[in-house]
């Protein structure tokens, strides 16, 4: 990809858009069909692996997860819950996490850094490092918790969804990867379609819940899942049911700024009114006494009028 | 001091200017955004290679730094799967993800080094010092115990005081020369991982069906209608494979059915799961074929024509009170001779195609069965009857001819005194359904290294030979008498008993042996053969080691310290060593044992007196050969870079070594310097042989011109043989391995072929190469029935033409028997059908029986209580005193492998250390409860041999068992972690595990054993 | 130089705060305008790079907080609410319109600089708070991230409202002569002091006659 490829940056005003004319690139996406995941993790190594990560070797803290949570160098993990119903029917429950690439990012509207945070016209939302000051907002206007912050160098990292991979034609490495076809990947409308067609399986094999994830809060992603439980995303490690970008996010971003702005001109043009009109606010000299001149600065003297 | 309006307006533009400066030399130039990582492999030097790891064989391009311009030193920076590749498509498990890691782990050796006895450290040495002593130190130990003839007054030229481990992730070149390297110095203690794995695959297949392999292959999975997945775990073992599992549920609607002790990966994503106590395996399958034949859901044209269910059995076999008949009580074996068919005047098997005699074996199956009902199955195994019931009649349903059933085991099966007796029920199982030799169904033994499927085929056991023959014992003293005995004699009239071509291929292997030295004279140097008079096996190997009856040692690619079963009595057993050779790309602990490492490695160092080396081998990215898949296909691999530092590859390793003990026989003489001066060795480098000419020698080459029955010339001389069909018995033909006979022929190298062209049903004959003959699904002409129709339409793999047979797939089968010849499929079997009754191809029974494990939480079998244990299971005196019981051990624990790592490899590459970083045992949430264990708690395991300290990881996926009326909690136990590598140093799981093997095959019970659990 | 007709408004130690954390001040203010608004992104440059501007923003509003709270104890007894306040509210529209002579009882400091005085104390506190939070590189890691995102936008209303704060403040500054100078060298002439402060200059004459002023230095 491409920096003519970019639909939208990060920090960047509204009236000044980055170039929209190759707009015509195909909208892609991974299709995750947990119904099929086995957790065996190939996608976290491939991903490391094809991205130079290299995160520390941890602990195990009593489960199958691990790293037990995203980290700066480690871009996707896969969460283990076990959940029983009613019947002692035991369900293991493993879903791949990692960046939704929103079609509204949170991370994108709350970024500070012009260019920090972009989005491709194929949908593919991406963190430019070099670009990245570290503040971290990319963490607060996540709907998602995924951004982290990295300790080594102060820079927000996160799946890239293998963006210097689809730029040249390839599938992401996790993709690739993936032994058991659990991950796909392909034009949106191709995803959505295949989607369909495994719900619509899954509900003839009785899972009345099945369905697609693909979140209109944040305008649909560009990484959507499907979901024997759809009707209870949270069961899958906490997965949002309706995700979207925060109102606080929102009214910081879209609402603080005009009236920011306004609040400057009100300022400084009254300020500037005022002066114009009253005029200097002198002091009339009482008893004719000599103008307060600093004890010992004799170079101030040019301020004596 | 005042300030005019001019004076402020001037300060502003003042302030305005100086911000505008400011903003011009502080200001970034330019604040674009930037592109996205460039795209890293654009032309890269891309090399095409296999995964080293398990047996699925995935496909792997490698990438290294440079073009391949000779000026670049290539080294591999990234590795991703191989699209092409049939089995994998692109795809690799975290392990293959992770093996640029492996490639590059702080782990690997880079010089030979050296531990001097008592010593507290390595020393660096050179290759010339490192050879030069491990040559003298064997040459002194062979001269000193090479044993010419027995007591008896026998010739067996054997030494027994050094023996030898082989990788089974090298090549099959390596392979080879590993044979002819061990068994040139009369070594009978040779053997690879094979026997701590999948041995009992094939002493249990070969009796069944012919050959000891998986039947049908990865893709075939996709074809299956159900598939049953028990003593095995895919989805974590072979995550790439069960691709094909996932295939056959999405794409053909397949019912995926998992039964195991705990709720694993393989589970998650099955239709059904069921538990089940570890080590009542047999009972279960048992149990299915009483319910099979009960409720009569059998194939029964395929039964009648396919297998010996019509054969009758002689009138002295019995079964009585868990006991066959010819039971020796002292010396714990059968006389197997009541164990086969009555014959009639022909020498040929009586049938009755009715199956109305008592005494055929359909018959004495039923009655055999009928013990095993639902109640005692559910009893014995803890598995709800509901459950039970449910898989039985799952798998029934593929008794119509259209629907098969695959099933999918691996060590879940073969860890157990009794493993090869509960995959011969599995193959009866199938055999009753008929789904052998079908696509989609067959006995799919999923084999565990990359290259141990290879290591089987080439014999690197301790009495084997190339291509499943048998090496001559001390009693076949002569040629004529071992021929006689391992050539079968047909059983049923017109069967084709490939096997009776058997001198062909026994005479072949010892001209590759001997080469110009084996003559019809010297009987093709058949003395020169070690002989047996035992097993030595690694178990009983190790056990003469822990007696100090074994000097020197080589561990090449094998890491026996965490492999073998009884940690504490290996290290003690190399500690007695006078020397150890450690072959190896990683530093192991075996190469390590000596090292103090606190708890995990307890040791003396200043007492242990073995002197040690450790020499630096390359892994599979460095070298050019071939591996062998579990569906059987050799896959040719090639480097991508050199091996790191001076680290060298396997065949320069043996290649120098050996050249340096035949120098030294040829100048100084000593013990039967011919065994070791004779083996041929004519590579254009003695020292270090090329793959390409070690494969060419495995294929092996016409000596003379030969010629067909016409007199014309079929292969001129020199030339490669095209298939084993050409073989001699008269020294015109050489061979290392018949079965690989067509592997690299005169059209080229058939192991590196790359057209993954499916030609129906998932079948890619133009992908690499496949033994035998290039036939991916074995025993495919049972896929018709006797007169040629398929037994689904839809499946129909093979067809005759009017003239021939062809099809998909290369026809296991006489190509131009017509349909209705009469001929059997199983074409390597005497009888030419599948064996439900075994005949005397087992130790411990010809039908399968329930005992329990050797350490068993029952007090008595309560099928039979006199006899509880596998009454032929050899338990060695220093192991049995190392048993434990039920009183102090109640739980039930099983070990295994895990997705993320790869047994004791991948604990050395950083990216799998990152994923599962720390030793952990799993424990059902009931028992933690009563415990009081929480998840991440440290606890202790601890069996009669040893204890282990993990990581609790409490879990519902492990559920309390109701067995024989008592709450039965088992324990799991991943075993990936030790004393070296990338991951959190832990104990080596296999402290905890009894020294007892499959009565077969003596391959060690990992799978059920007792142990305590305590919070620490 | 004759220093007895001026009177002594600011002493060196509070001069040296102001001035410091004014400095202070300007850098934090530009550089959280250029992350405010980012088409100001080039504000932030006065600070290095983005990067270093990241890393030195909390640093130097620690330090503009801490001199506020050295400041807000030594004027604090200044800047309490007193009755006569009252008289400059009811006349804040002559104050503005630059009408002198009133009578206002204004003490050291008048009423709208009291409210400068606690609007700053109170949003620099705000902004300590919310930017304790929201600093990534060392404690945002302890707070949800709902807390983050509430933190986050109070840190930006209570830098908007103190930025505008200040421009008063500044501009007052400009538009009153003698008030830079008087926080530059500390004194104000008695003038100055009597048109602006009247109290204040009738505290200090009745001062100054008990105990005579002490020169600057």
């Amino acid at each position: 990809m491409q920096s003519q490829d970019i639909i939208r940056r990060s920090a960047t005003n509204g009236i000044t858009p980055s170039p929209q004319a190759r707009s015509h690139t195909e909208e892609v996406a991974k299709l995750i069909d947990v119904t099929l995941c086995t957790g065996c993790k190939g996608c976290q190594v491939a991903c490391s692996e094809w991205n130079d990560l290299r995160d520390e070797v941890g602990e195990n803290v009593g489960v199958y997860d691990n790293p037990a949570d995203l980290t700066p160098e480690t871009w996707t993990v896969i969460r283990f819950d076990e959940v029983e119903d009613e019947s002692g029917k035991l369900e293991w429950l493993l879903r791949k996490e990692g960046c939704m690439h929103c079609a509204d990012p949170g991370c994108l509207k709350a970024c500070p850094s012009p260019g920090a945070i972009v989005q491709f016209a194929n949908g593919i939302v991406d963190f430019q490092s070099d670009q990245c000051i570290g503040c971290g907002y990319c963490v607060a206007g996540c709907p998602f918790d995924v951004p982290r912050i990295s300790k080594k160098d102060n820079r927000a990292y996160k799946c890239t969804l293998c963006a210097d991979r689809v730029a040249v034609g390839q599938e992401p490495a996790c993709v690739k990867t993936c032994p058991t076809g659990a991950i796909s990947f392909g034009s949106k409308a191709d995803m959505k379609q295949l989607a369909a067609n495994r719900v619509e399986e899954l509900k003839g094999r009785g899972h009345e819940g099945a369905g697609l994830y693909d979140p209109a809060g944040v305008g649909g992603t560009h990484v959507m899942y499907v979901l024997t439980h759809a009707d209870k995303p949270q069961m899958y490690h906490r997965l949002p049911a309706d995700p979207y970008i925060s109102p606080i996010v929102r009214g910081w971003k879209e609402w603080l700024k005009p009236v920011g702005a306004l609040g400057f001109v009100a300022t400084l043009a009254g300020a500037f009114a005022h002066y114009v009109g009253v005029g200097p606010n002198t002091t009339e000299e009482i008893e004719h006494e000599e103008p307060v001149l600093p004890p010992s600065d004799e170079t101030t003297s040019e301020e004596r009028v | 001091m005042t300030l005019g309006r001019r004076q402020f307006l001037k300060a502003g533009g003042t302030c305005v200017a100086g911000a505008s400066a400011l903003a011009l030399g502080f200001t970034p130039p330019k604040a674009y955004a930037g592109d996205s990582r460039q795209y890293k492999l654009l032309r890269a030097k891309e090399t095409r290679n296999n995964c080293t790891y398990c047996s699925v064989g995935c496909g792997i391009l490698m990438y290294s730094l440079g073009d391949g311009a000779k000026n670049a030193k290539p080294s591999i920076f990234h590795i991703e799967g191989d699209p092409d590749h049939p089995v994998s498509r692109g795809s690799l498990c975290p392990k293959g993800a992770g093996l640029v890691d492996f490639i590059h782990s702080e782990g690997r050796l880079l010089y030979p080094e050296h531990r001097a006895p008592g010593s507290k450290e390595w020393k660096r040495i050179t290759w010339e010092e490192a050879t030069d002593r491990i040559a003298r130190l064997l040459k002194e130990d062979r001269d000193k115990n090479f044993i010419e003839k027995n007591e008896k007054g026998q010739t067996v030229n054997r030494w027994l005081s050094s023996g030898m481990l082989a990788s089974s992730a090298a090549s099959n070149e390596t392979g080879l020369l590993d044979f002819k390297f061990a068994r040139a110095l009369g070594m009978l203690g040779l053997d690879c991982q094979a026997r701590v794995c999948h041995a009992p695959t094939v002493s249990a297949l070969a009796p069944s069906f012919g050959r000891g392999a998986m039947t049908n292959n990865w893709v075939d999975i996709k074809n299956a209608n159900v598939v049953l997945v028990m003593g095995g775990n895919p989805a974590e073992a072979h995550p790439v494979g069960f691709k094909w599992v996932m295939e056959a549920k999405i794409r053909n609607g397949a019912k995926v059915m998992v039964v195991d002790p705990r709720f694993n990966r393989t589970a998650a994503v099955a239709d059904f799961y069921t538990p089940i106590r570890a080590g009542a395996d047999a009972a279960f399958m048992l149990g299915v074929v009483n319910y099979l034949l009960t409720h009569d859901k059998i194939q029964h044209e395929y039964v009648k024509a396919y297998t010996n269910a019509a054969l009758i059995v002689r009138e002295d076999y019995q079964f009585e009170d868990g006991l066959f008949s010819g039971y020796d009580a002292d010396k714990r074996i059968y006389d197997k001779t009541s164990w086969t068919y009555e014959r009639d005047e022909q020498g040929f098997a009586k049938s009755d195609p009715t199956l109305q005699h008592p005494r055929c074996v359909l018959n004495l199956l039923r009655k055999h069965v009928e013990r095993y009902t639902p109640e005692m199955v559910t009893q014995l195994t803890g598995t709800p009857a509901k459950d039970f019931e449910h898989v039985c009649a799952e798998l029934a349903r593929t008794s119509a001819p259209d629907q098969t059933a695959t099933f999918l085991f691996a060590l879940g099966w073969t860890h157990h005194t009794s493993g090869a007796q509960i995959i011969r029920a599995g193959a009866m199982v199938q055999m009753l359904l008929g789904n052998i030799g079908m696509p989609g169904g067959g006995m799919n033994a999923l084999r565990g290294h990359s290259n141990i499927q290879g290591y089987t085929d080439l014999g690197l056991l301790s009495l084997r030979l190339p291509g499943y023959m048998n090496l001559p014992s001390d009693k076949q003293q002569d040629i004529g008498t071992y021929l006689k005995e391992t050539t079968p004699a047909t059983e049923v009239a017109n069967q084709v008993n490939y096997w009776h071509h058997t001198p062909k291929f026994f005479v072949s292997l010892m001209k590759t042996l001997w080469g110009e030295h084996a003559t019809a004279a010297n009987n093709w140097g058949y003395d020169w053969l070690p002989k047996w008079d035992r097993s030595y096996d690694m178990l009983a190997y190790f056990d003469m080691m822990y007696q100090g009856k074994v000097n020197g040692y080589i561990a090449q690619g094998f890491n026996p310290l965490a492999a073998m079963p009884d940690k504490n009595k290996t290290a003690q057993a190399l500690a007695k060593l006078k020397f150890l050779v450690v072959i190896d790309p990683l530093a192991t602990e075996t190469g390590s044992f000596w090292q103090d490492e606190g708890k995990y490695n307890d040791v003396k160092t200043e007492d242990i007196q073995t002197e040690v080396f450790r020499l630096p081998s390359s892994c599979f990215a460095e070298e050019n050969g071939s591996i062998v898949n579990s569906g059987r296909w050799l896959q040719w691999h090639f480097a991508g870079a050199a091996p790191p530092g001076e680290a060298w590859q396997d065949s320069r390793i043996l290649g120098t070594i050996f050249t340096k003990i035949r120098d030294l026989y040829r100048k100084e003489g000593g013990a039967c310097p011919e065994q070791v001066l004779n083996m041929q060795w004519n590579y254009r480098d003695a020292e270090e042989p090329l793959p390409e000419e070690v494969a060419r020698e495995c294929n092996g080459f016409a000596l003379a011109d030969l010629k067909d029955d016409q007199g014309r010339v079929v292969v001129k001389k020199g030339q490669l043989l095209p298939d084993f069909s050409v073989m001699r018995d008269d020294g015109t033909t050489s061979s290392f391995a018949w079965i690989f006979a067509g592997s690299w022929t005169e059209a080229g190298n058939q192991m590196a072929r790359r057209d993954n062209t499916d030609t129906g049903l998932g079948c890619t004959p133009g992908w690499a190469w496949a033994w035998p003959a290039n036939r991916r699904i074995l025993y495919n002409r049972a896929s018709l029935d006797p007169s040629g129709r398929p037994w689904d339409p839809k499946r129909q793999i093979l067809e005759w033409d009017g003239r021939r047979w062809s099809g998909a797939d290369v026809p296991d089968y006489p190509v131009t028997a017509a349909p209705g010849s009469g001929i059997s499929p199983f074409i390597m079997q005497p009888d030419g059908v599948g064996r439900l009754f075994g005949c005397g191809g087992m130790t411990d029974g010809p039908f399968p029986e329930h005992y329990e494990p050797t350490e068993s939480p029952l007090q008595s079998n309560p099928l039979h209580p006199a006899v509880t244990y596998n009454p032929v299971a050899r338990v060695l005196t220093d192991d049995r005193a190392r048993m434990g019981h039920v009183k102090n051990f109640p739980y039930v624990a099983t070990t295994y492998s895990i997705t993320e790592l790869f047994r004791h490899w991948t604990k050395h590459s950083r990216l799998n250390a990152i994923i599962q970083p720390e030793q952990f045992v799993e424990i059902g949430e009931k028992l933690a409860g009563k415990l009081n264990i929480a998840a991440g708690d440290r606890v202790k395991v601890s069996s009669a041999r040893g204890h282990i300290e993990a990581k609790a990881v409490v879990t519902k996926r492990i559920k309390t068992l109701n067995v024989m009326g008592h709450d039965l909690d088992q324990i799991g136990i991943p075993c990936h972690w030790g004393f070296r590598g990338a991951t959190k140093k832990g104990f080596l799981a296999n402290t905890l595990s009894p020294a007892v093997g499959d009565a077969n095959s003596q391959t060690p019970e990992f799978k059920a054993f007792l142990v305590n659990v305590e919070k620490v | 130089m004759d220093t007895k007709k001026a009177f002594l408004r600011t002493k060196f130690f509070d001069r040296m705060c102001h001035w410091t954390m004014v400095a202070c001040f300007f850098l934090v203010a530009m550089s959280g305008l250029s992350w405010f608004f980012p088409s100001l992104n080039w504000l932030g440059s006065v600070l290095g790079t983005p990067q270093t501007a990241r890393v030195l923003h909390p640093f130097l509003g620690t330090v503009v907080f801490g001199l506020l709270v050295i400041m807000f104890f030594r004027f604090v007894h200044h800047n309490l609410p007193v009755r006569t306040d009252i008289i400059w509210f009811r006349n804040v529209i002559g104050v503005l319109m630059n009408r002198h002579g009133d009578n206002l009882r204004i003490g050291k400091y008048n009423a709208g600089q009291k409210i400068l005085f606690w609007g700053i104390m109170s949003l620099i506190s705000v902004l300590f708070m919310t930017g304790i939070v929201a600093w990534r590189a060392y404690f945002a890691a302890y707070f949800p991230i709902p807390v983050i995102r509430v933190a986050l936008l109070a840190h930006s209303l209570a830098g908007l409202a103190l930025i505008l704060l200040v421009i008063g403040h500044i501009y007052m500054g400009l538009w009153v002569k003698g008030s830079i100078t008087g926080m530059l060298t500390g004194y104000v002439s008695r003038a100055w002091a009597k048109q602006h402060h009247d109290r204040w200059y009738e505290e200090k004459i009745a001062s100054s006659s008990e105990t005579p002023s002490k020169p600057h230095s």
